[in-house]
Order: C-alpha cells, then structure tokens, then sequence
C-alpha cells in the first residue's frame, strides 16, 4: 500500500517467531500459548513502527529501491541478532494446546492445527476486508495508496498513516511466523525461506491486492503439494516458473490493475550527464595506471581480492547500466553472471577448451540467457519487470541445480583455472583490470551513444519516445542483452577466479550484492557503480574475513549509507562538488560552448 | 573513477596488513561456515579448541607452536576460496582443514589441487570428496555419506520389510544418499519393492504433502535423508497424521545430537539411525574427552565437537609423522596413518584419502523428554568402504 | 488533391461506453483545424487514435491517401505526425538540446549508432529549431527544471524535428500564461504557414481556438455536432446549448477585452 518493497517482512516474520517461542515456553496454559502469539506480533509490531519512524521515514523520498536497500541492511543485521539472542540451534516450540491431534477427513489424517489455519486465513482475510472498506482508517488508506497529495489535502497525517500501515504489514508478517512455532522448527534462516515465496506470491496475485495475494497464496501451496506428487523432481522451480507463465500472460499478476501514471524512472537528476572533461579521463587514465600498478608492491592474496572486487565493478556496471540508462530494475542479474561462469565451465570442462577460448565463448551464454529472457521481461515494467528478472533468475539457478549431470548440480563444476601464464595472482590481475577497464569503458561510451540516448528516452518518457518513433521494448532488449553480457563476462572471469562453478553463483544473494553496489553507488550517476562495487565488495570480503559477525557490521553499514548518502556515493560526491561551485556548470563536452546555465 | 581505485587501494591495504606468519609457529588454516550453520559449527569449534590447546600443553608439535588460524566462509563456496587464499597466501598456513557443506568441501579441495596444499577436509559427507573429484592433496576424516548409508542399509536388511519408500532432500547429498541405500539394499534383498520416492526442496519441505504422499504409497517401510527444520517438520507431520505408526523408519544422521536434540520430546521412537550417542559411551578414551570437553566448555559435546577434535588431532599426528611441513612429505605421511581417537583407532587409506572413522548405529528412543540413542553399536568405518578395486574405478588415477 | 489527414467514421468504445462514435474529418496542408468540446467529450480519445496510441473499433485515418489506422505511434511518426501531449512529455534527465537532439537523431535513424557522443549530434539544427520556439538561450539548462511553458515550446520543438506533415496538439497552451498562449500559438500559426504542415489540436480556451483555427470542429458525447469556421460554429446554435453558452461566456467575461 505504501509501496516500499520491503525485504525486512522476512526478518520481522522470523523474529515473530523467536518472540512466539520465548513466550510460549514461558508463559503456561492455553492462554499462555495463544496470548504469547498475539503479544509477540503486537511486540514486533511496535518495533516495525520505530524502524518505519526512525529509518524508513527519512529515505521516502529518495528512489523507491533505496528503500528496498535500507531494509535489506535491516534483514542482514536482524539474521545475526537472532544468533546472538536466541543462540544458534533450530528451536522448536510448543504444540498448540488443544490441537495437538488429528482429525480424520475421508480416510486421511489431518492435523487439527492445520484446520485450524485453514479457518484462519480466510477469517484474517475477512477482517482486513472490513478494516479496509468499513473503517475510516481504511479508507483513507485506499485512498492515500490512490493520492497522497489528496489525502494530504484532507488533513490528514500521512506519516502516521503510512507507519499503521506499515505496523499492520508487519503485525500480520510476525503473526504468521508466530503461528508456524507448533508446526516448523525456528531457525535463523526462515526469512530467506519466506521471503522470496511472499514476494511470488504478492505479484502472483497482483500488488495491493488482498484477495489476489490469498488467491495465488492457495495457488502456490496447492503446487507444491502436488508438484511433489507429480514432478517431484523440479518442486524447486515449480511456483517460478508459475510466476513467469502468469507474468507472460497476465503482465500485472491475476488481479493487478496496470499500474497508472507511474514514474518509469529511477530517479531523475536535475543534473544532465555528461562525459568526462580532458582533465577528467587523464585523472582516470591515472587511477587505471595505479591500479596496474599494485602488483608491484602487493601479495597474492591482496591481488586476488583485488581481482574479486574488479569483477563485481564490471557486474555492477552491467547491472548499474541496465538499472541506471535503461530504468530497468532487475533482481535477477546474477542469472547472466552464473550463465557466463557456467559458459567458461563448459567450455573448459565438456570441450577441453584453453582459458582464451573460454573467455570469449563464455559470455555467449549470458548473451543467449539474455536475448531469451530479456525478450519476455522488457513487456513489463516496475516492479513485474524486477518479479520477472528474478523467475527466470531462479529457473536458471534450479537448472543449475537440478540437472546434476551436466553442471553437477549442488556439487558444482571443479577445475576451472586460468591458463599457466595468467595463473600468478599478478597476471590474473592484469587480466582482470584490462577486461574490466575496457568493459567499464564500452558500457561508458553507450551511454553517451545515440543508443544510450534512445534507452534514457524510453526511461524518461515512454509516452515521448515512442512518439519520436523509439520503439521501447527494442531498445531495452537491446540494453538487457548488452548487460546480461557484461555480467557473463564478469562471471567467466569469476569463475577463473575461483576455479569453480556454483549454482551460488546464479543465485539471488549475488543479485542482491549487484543491487546494493549499484544503490550504494548512487542511482543517479553514470558510473556510481564503479565506486559502489569496490566499497561494498572490499567491506564485505574484509568483514569476512575478520569477524563472524560481519553480517550484522555489514547491515548497519547499508544502513548507515544509505540514511548518509541518500543519493548513493558518488551522488553525494557530486552534490558536494556542486554546492561548492554553484555559479558553474557541469563541466561540458569539449566541444561544448559552455554557456551560463542558471 | 579516481576515488574507487583509492578505495581499492585502502582496502588491499588493508587486506594484507592483517597477521603476519611468525615463523616459530606451525599455522593451520581452518575454514567453516561459521555465521551460515552456527548450530553445527559452533560445537566443532569448540572441539578443534580443545585439540588445540591439549596440543600445545604436550609440547606443540615438532617442538613449536600449534596455532589454527580460522576463518568464516559465510556458507559460499566462492567465500571459502577467498578464505583459503587468504589463509594460504597471507598468513602462510601449512595445510587446510575444515568445511561442512559439500560444495564447500568440493571447492577448497580443488583448490588444494591447484595451489598443492594439503586439504584435510573434516565434515562434508559427498562422496566426490574422495572418488569422482578425489586429488592427492585432499583427505578427508568424517565417515562419507556411502559408508553411513551402507551401515544403515546392512540394518535395513535385516528388517522384514519389503515396500520401501524414500524421503530425501532435493540435491545432491540426498541424491547420492538415496542411490547408494537403494542399490546396497536392492543387492542384499533383491525381493525389495521400492515404491515411492518424495524429494522435497531442501529447507522448503510440505511436510503434509510429503506424508500424505508416503502414506498413499503403503510402505513397509521409509528410509529417510532429511534433516534439520525439514526433519523437524516431516516428524510432527508425520506423528499427528499417523505415518510411522508399524513402521520402520531408517534415517540417516537423525542421531548425531545436532539433529535429535531439537526434537525435544517429540523425538522419533524406534527410528535406526546413524549417530553420536555420547551419553551412553564408556570406553576410557572417550571418557577423557568427554571429561575434558564438559570442563572446558561446561556443555555436552555434538558430533561436530568430535570431529572438530579429531580434526585437529589428526592435523598434527600428519606433521609428527611427517617431521616436516613440507606438502609432500606430509601427504606421504598422512596415507595410511593410523590413530586413536574417542571412538577407537582410525586409519588414513592411501588408496583414497578416507579415514576409517565409523558411526554409532542404534535405534532412537525418548528419555527424560529428550530424544537418545540406545541399543548403539560402532560401525568401523573401513568394513563399509567397497573393495580397491571399485574405489580404483571410482577414483581418477593420476 | 487528397487531403493531408482524412478520417473517416472512427469509432471507439470502451466497454459499452462509446468515447468516440462515428468521427470523420479532414485537414489540408497548411490549415488549422481546432477540435473542441466539453470534458469527456472523446476528444483526447480521439487524438491518440490519430498518433496510434489507441487502436479504433472501426474507421479509418488516411494520411496523404495512406492508411495509417492501427499502426503504433513510433510508425505513425516515421510517417511523419508529430504532436505535443496534454501533459507535457519530455526527457527529464537531459538538457533541452539534448531533447531535441534525441528525436532528431532518432528522425536520422541513427539511434542504433553506439560509438558517436550523441550530445554532439546534429547541434545546428538542434539549435536551430530551438530558436525557432524561442528556446536558443536555455539549451544548456537541464529540462527537468524548466517551467512549465518552456517545456511546451520545447515539446513543439520535438515534435518539429521530424520535420512533420502534421502535426498533433493536445491542448498545446493549457498551464500557460495568458501572454504565452498567444506567443505560443502565433508562432505555431506561423510554422504551419510557411511550411505547408497541417495542425490539429484540441483546446479549452475559446480566445486561442477562434483567433487561430481556419477552422473548428465541435466534439460532444462522442460525435461530432459541428463544423466549419470559427464564426459559423460561434453562430451555431446546437453548439451554444450544448457547450458554448457557458464556456465561452464564463472565457468571455472573465477576461476582459477579449473577442466574442
């Protein structure tokens, strides 16, 4: 309803959970079991409130996503507090008083608690129906998700609003996880296992849709039941794969409406880009000579962190282009990535292929994986457009996965290493940097292309560009392909680096990790990606490898940007420069007159 | 542009100040998913500790210091590269050891091979480890996944159950688990039916679906690979709806304390499982590490404690043997290297790495509100391994 | 002589309600024909059948005798439509040339091109086009902080760069200034003059439709009640009940000295 895409709800169900767990086992009696359930929502619930107060209300006006970033900040810190609090064993709660048994329907056995879920959803359904069309609040909820401005108008405090909004979300996000203590052990890895299914679900059934959302709820435990039954072998890709036949079909879930007038952009910049001033590409020309220059007078392992933070720079440029130029947000980026890691393991391992042959045809599979994907996602936009990328994410990562005689499934693909003269860490380096660099730099040249001008067009203005004859969808295929290119090259690199190949790698944390690189960097500049990938891979590798913690530090630090630099990194290095130099222009083309711009 | 390259720059900086070797000590690389499966790693943890420091108040080893340097690899196989890497270029450890996933496990082996240094692998189960993507510079302590399955599998044969079905995780582990049980099984009791098998998503299992599903399909019998929540799930599924009622269940791993203790009270009974039952062990080697392990720690050891004990132990009777830290020399001395431990003598094969480290098989009971182990016996790891020959043809030859 | 734009019984129903129901017209090179009508009358309907963004139930729309019906706005464009949007649609993120170089390179089919720096393309006759709407002294200024009236110049400069037969406007002074209405539809009056291009818009201010149309027609309920020049569609009597008798002496008095 507010629409924040909030990865937290996953965070905020599991620690329903803990809290339901603490306060079943301590509180005695039927009353003491179901009162601790409602306590423990009604307490995650406040503090759901406070993070919407204390952090979320300061970002609503930065891009949309930076909200989805602040609260995957949240998520990771929340996953080693659990730890921490409730220690590391699986817990596992209390029965349900008075349902502990089991009632036979038709022969079968069904757990009375079951029945007792089945009564409630529907009853919880019910209940937000009447809170949302038969209470003031609830209209004015409808009608701020319609117009802000209007329901401002009427005097009415959004802010307040917006956190019982969001206090409800996460009241129900914590009751859920508390009601699944009879039935499921508590562990600190049930927000990962949720939350993707939700966010399935959600668009499933199509955004701000109740009903929809129980609908496809129903829909995706009915197959996996019986996928099991049926196709017991892709039960993991099942609901995926449901979810994209929907979106294919049906590009705003089964009771979506198409979104209205919404804005396509990420976020606008009132500064227009441009390319670097000679004295701009000479400092940069300098950094790259720096760079090159480190295996003068660093170790092996140094060097092969650097080269590690190299290739996520030219994966978040990959994603950072397609995010930034093209206004397309995807989740699902690691697909291309783990398709070129998986094209260099093929090629060395099924063709016997040396590393140089590798390192061309490789790519060829993030290229194919793109055409073919791209072409169905670029009919969608928003968030369905982000829905979509992740499916055919996830698809990828369960062929990957499953099909063990080719890729070797969870066991992954052994072996890959860089031919004998780019096997020194050194070489590997030079490897690296002179790949990245010249991929850094094409992506760069695109944007200022004509081509690149095309794909902000059809960002800005899809109503102006395809009245200027810019065919939209053309065009952002052509910037999908061109990414997920990128992002294979950055995977055969990748994989050369590691030696291996992982279904990991197609997975949705390295998705994720390119999201917040591209964020941190800032999503209004031309290159902020660059910048984004080194602070948060070289933080996270050293995180690592200091503290076992390092989720919690890592976390706080997202958040910390991201309430610091609400315009990424480089964003705010930018605001910096400008408000120091208010009478100047951005420095223009060389050629450019620079005229007086205010 | 310019800022990212400083940026990188502190960072490798950074990077590589970090701990500088010092010779006098013997530094051992570790490597597990610490802060990805605490509940498994945080026993083994204290186990390598307590080796560490038994260790060192016997002398060290080869006169000098036994110093583990540990790492995090956060459950990614890409991370325990970078981990191994660190460990092997920065802080100039003399071997690896560690891992819990087989992927893991998988990963640092190969580059083991590829960086020649020795990999002492401690807990994946996959049978690759040491046969399909076997090398020369990996061993491997923990008994494999076709030695367990092969324990339960000579049980289950003895049993008068003819219609089996399977449950088993939806990768590779389960697989693998699967395949073996079924073709050992199959091989001693050709008259056995298999008639179901369910392969719930691992870490996703419907646990209704699942039993409904095993239930439909009238066995005598379920032989089961699941564990952690997914096991916590198919249990009380299974008990309120019935399934295990004049059933045998054969389950691997359900014994190992890590996996029965979350059960509580609702614990399986009768179930035959491979395990750790420690409370029940009176030989005097185990004795004194039980001993020493609940004074230390004041807390009752998992099986991740023993293996993280024997890891450790195992680490150093390489390099005593070796007399040196030299990879080849010790990877000499670790083929056929033979120990004691709390669980009785083991041996390093030469022929694939493995180490005859067996298991406790027994059936499961609930006590005191607490799911234990009885009636157990230890399986010699080495009487559950197939003959060189097979192992010849398992294992690449180079 | 065929005519530039004719159309003929264009129908459009949403649902069982009838936006647009049997609308046929033309327009000759060089005129200027207004639409009009009250709100909810079909005409922006109408409108986006003509540039294609919305596909008619039934008729045709013939350009230069071509057919055109059904074909999507980029195609209908190539064909050489251009026209300016209700509400404003311009590429926030870019200064004002580069708006206008955008669809100038995209008149040029040279947006496939990846390598040239597009900010550097086709400058001139950016510039040129942008001082034919009075906008040469703000090229440089980032469109995204323009007001209101400078970004409908410079919608009339993109839809211009197409060098366009037609051209499309859908209420191209609503927003602006009394001052800068009239600026702005004088100067479009003088393009469409001296270029030989057709122009249609729709309109809510009577002074601007009656000062510079050849000719109006009358939209209401979807059909057409009227058509022909200004002063006979003022004289028309189902148009003054129908809409006329308030909105044009409500525009009447309110501004003072103004025709009618």
């Amino acid at each position: 309803m507010t629409r924040i895409v909030n990865f937290a709800h996953g965070a905020f169900y599991m620690v329903g959970a803990y809290l339901a767990f603490t306060l079943t086992e301590r509180l005695a009696g039927t009353w003491g079991f179901w009162g601790g359930i409602l306590i423990a929502a009604a307490v995650v619930a406040v503090l759901g409130a406070l993070l919407e107060i204390v952090l979320l209300r300061r970002i609503y006006r930065a891009p949309e996503l930076f909200q989805l970033l602040a609260t995957f900040g949240v998520t990771l810190m929340v996953q080693d507090i659990v730890v921490l609090i409730w220690g590391p064993e699986d817990l596992m709660g209390r029965r349900a008083p008075g349902f502990r048994g089991a009632v036979e329907i038709m022969g079968q056995l069904v757990p009375a608690y079951d029945l007792l879920l089945i009564v409630l959803g529907p009853t919880v359904l019910g209940l937000l129906w009447l809170l949302f069309h038969r209470t003031r609040w609830g209209v004015l909820v409808r009608a701020a998700t319609q117009d802000r401005d209007m329901v401002a108008a009427l005097g009415v405090n959004q802010k307040w609003l917006f956190t019982s909004v969001f206090a409800l979300g996460v009241f129900l996000a914590a009751l859920g996880g508390a009601l699944q203590i009879p039935r499921d052990a508590v562990s600190h890895s049930m927000d990962l296992r949720i939350i993707v299914d939700v966010f399935v679900v959600v668009v499933i059934g199509g955004l701000g849709s109740v009903t929809g959302a129980f609908l496809a709820a129903i829909i995706v435990s009915e197959l996996n039941a019986f996928g099991i039954l049926i196709f017991p072998k892709i039960s993991l890709v099942l609901v995926f794969l449901v979810m994209a036949v929907v979106l294919v079909i049906r590009p705003y879930g089964l009771f979506g409406k198409a979104e209205g007038a919404q804005r396509t952009s990420l976020g606008l910049s009132i500064r227009p880009w441009r390319p670097f001033t000679q004295a701009e590409r000479i400092a940069v020309g300098a950094g790259v000579l720096v760079a090159a220059s480190l295996p003068l007078f660093l170790g092996n392992y140094a060097l092969t962190v650097g080269s590690e933070i190299l290739v996520f720079v030219l994966f978040a440029a990959s994603l950072h282009f397609m995010m930034t130029v093209g206004g397309l947000a995807s989740f699902g980026h690691a697909a291309y990535f783990g398709l070129g890691a998986y094209g260099a393991a093929f090629m060395v391992k099924l063709f016997g292929a040396p590393m140089e042959v590798a390192l061309l045809m490789g790519p060829l599979m993030g290229l194919v994986g793109a055409v073919l994907f791209g072409w169905f996602c670029v009919r969608l936009s928003g968030v369905y457009f982000a829905m979509l990328t992740l499916a055919f994410a996830q698809i990828a990562w369960s062929i990957a996965f499953q099909w063990v005689e080719v890729t070797g499934g969870d066991n992954g693909m052994l072996g890959i290493w860089p031919a004998s003269w780019a096997s020194k860490p050194a070489a590997f380096f030079w490897l690296v940097l002179g790949v990245v660099t010249v991929g850094v730099c094409i992506l760069r040249v695109l944007v200022f292309s004509p081509f690149g001008f095309a794909l902000r067009a059809a960002r800005d203005s899809t109503l102006r560009s395809e009245a200027i004859g810019i065919d939209r969808r053309n065009v952002q295929w052509a910037a999908f392909i061109v990414a997920g290119t990128f992002a294979g090259i950055a995977g055969v690199l990748f994989a050369f680096l590691k030696g291996s190949v992982f279904p990991d790698n197609l997975g949705i944390p390295i998705s994720v990790d390119g999201l917040v690189m591209v964020l941190l960097g800032g999503i209004e500049t031309v290159s902020g990606a660059v910048v984004g990938a080194v602070v948060y891979k070289a933080l996270a590798i050293w995180l690592m490898s200091q503290t076992e913690m390092s989720k919690l530090i890592l976390g706080a630090v997202v958040v910390l940007l991201v309430v610091a630099f609400p315009k990424g990194i480089v964003g705010f290095l930018e605001d910096l420069r400008h408000r120091r130099r208010p009478a100047s222009p951005p420095a223009g083309f060389k050629a450019a007159k620079v005229e007086a711009a205010e | 542009m310019k800022t990212s390259v400083k940026v990188a720059l502190a960072a490798l900086v950074l990077a590589t100040g970090m701990g500088r070797a010092m010779a006098q000590d013997i530094k051992i690389g570790e490597i597990n998913s610490y802060s990805g499966l605490p509940a498994f790693t945080e026993p083994y943890r204290k186990g390598w500790q307590l080796a560490v420091e038994e260790i060192n108040a016997a002398g060290g080893v080869l006169g000098k210091k036994f110093v583990v340097v540990s790492k995090d690899d956060g459950g990614k196989p890409a991370d325990a590269v970078t981990a191994a890497n660190e460990l092997v270029s920065s802080e100039g450890v003399v071997m690896l050891t560690g891992t819990f996933f087989s992927n893991i496990g998988l990963a640092v082996a190969d580059y083991a091979k590829q960086k020649k240094v020795l990999f002492l692998a401690a807990e994946p189960l996959t049978d690759a480890m040491t046969w399909s993507q076997g090398n020369k510079y990996t061993f491997r302590l923990r008994p494999s996944n076709y030695m367990q399955a092969a324990m339960l599998a000579e049980e289950a044969a003895k049993l008068p159950a003819k219609r089996w079905a399977t449950i088993a995780p939806n990768y590779e582990y389960g697989q693998s688990a699967v395949a073996v049980f079924k073709q050992l099984l199959s091989a001693k009791r050709p008259d056995i039916e298999w008639v179901t098998e369910q392969w719930p998503p691992q870490g996703k299992i419907d646990a209704g679906a699942v039993v409904q599903a095993v239930a439909a399909a009238k066995p005598d019998a379920i032989f089961n690979v699941t564990f952690g929540p997914d096991l916590v799930k198919l249990v009380r599924e299974g008990n309120t709806r019935g399934l295990y009622k004049d059933r045998v269940v054969v389950s691997l791993l359900t014994g190992e304390p890590e996996y029965l203790d979350p059960l509580k009270d609702e614990a399986p009974e009768g179930w035959i499982v491979t395990g750790y039952p420690w409370y029940s062990l009176k030989t005097p080697e185990h004795d004194a590490f039980l001993k020493a392990y609940q004074a230390k720690f004041n807390d009752y050891p998992r099986l991740g404690s023993i293996v993280g004990y024997l890891t450790m132990k195992a680490a150093a009777a390489i390099i005593t043997k070796a007399g040196s830290t030299d990879t080849d020399k010790m990877i000499a001395a670790a083929e056929g290297l033979s120990m004691g431990t709390p669980l009785g003598p083991i041996v390093f094969r030469a022929i694939d790495h493995q180490s005859t480290l067996g298991a406790f098989v027994g059936k499961t009971a609930v006590k005191d509100g607490k799911g234990v182990m009885v009636d157990t016996v230890y399986r010699d790891g080495a009487a559950y391994l197939p003959s060189d020959a097979e192992v010849k043809k398992l294992r690449p030859q180079n | 002589m065929t005519p530039l734009l004719q159309v003929e019984n264009l129908d459009k129903s949403y649902g069982g309600v009838h936006a647009v129901r049997g609308v046929s017209f033309s327009l000759t090179a060089g005129r200027i024909l207004a639409l009009i009508g009250p709100n909810g009358a079909g005409k922006s309907t109408c409108f986006n059948m003509l540039n294609g963004q919305i596909k008619p139930n039934a008729g045709t729309i013939r350009l230069n005798g071509a057919d055109i019906t059904g074909l999507p706005p980029r195609t209908v464009w190539r064909r050489g439509v251009g026209r300016t949007f209700q509400i404003t649609a311009t590429f926030a993120s870019m200064t004002v040339r580069e708006n206008v170089q955008v669809a100038l390179l995209s008149f040029h089919s040279k947006l496939a091109s990846v390598f040239r720096y597009a900010g550097a393309a086709y400058r001139d006759e950016a510039e040129r086009l942008l001082a034919l709407v009075g906008m040469e002294a703000q090229a440089e200024r980032p469109c995204g902080e323009l007001a209101y009236g400078d970004l409908k110049r410079l919608e009339l400069a993109i839809a211009l760069a197409n060098q366009p037969k037609l051209l499309l406007m859908d209420e191209p002074t609503a927003g602006m200034a009394p001052k800068e209405r009239v600026d702005l539809m004088r100067l479009t009056a003088g393009i469409a003059r001296d270029t030989g291009i057709g122009v249609l818009f729709t309109e809510h201010d009577m002074d601007v439709v009656f000062e510079h149309s050849d000719s109006v027609m009358v939209l209401n309920r979807g059909e057409l009640i009227a058509t022909g020049t200004p002063e006979e569609v003022r004289r028309d009597p189902q148009v003054r009940a129908i809409y006329l008798g308030e909105g044009l002496l409500y525009d009447a008095k309110h501004r003072e000295g103004s025709a009618a």
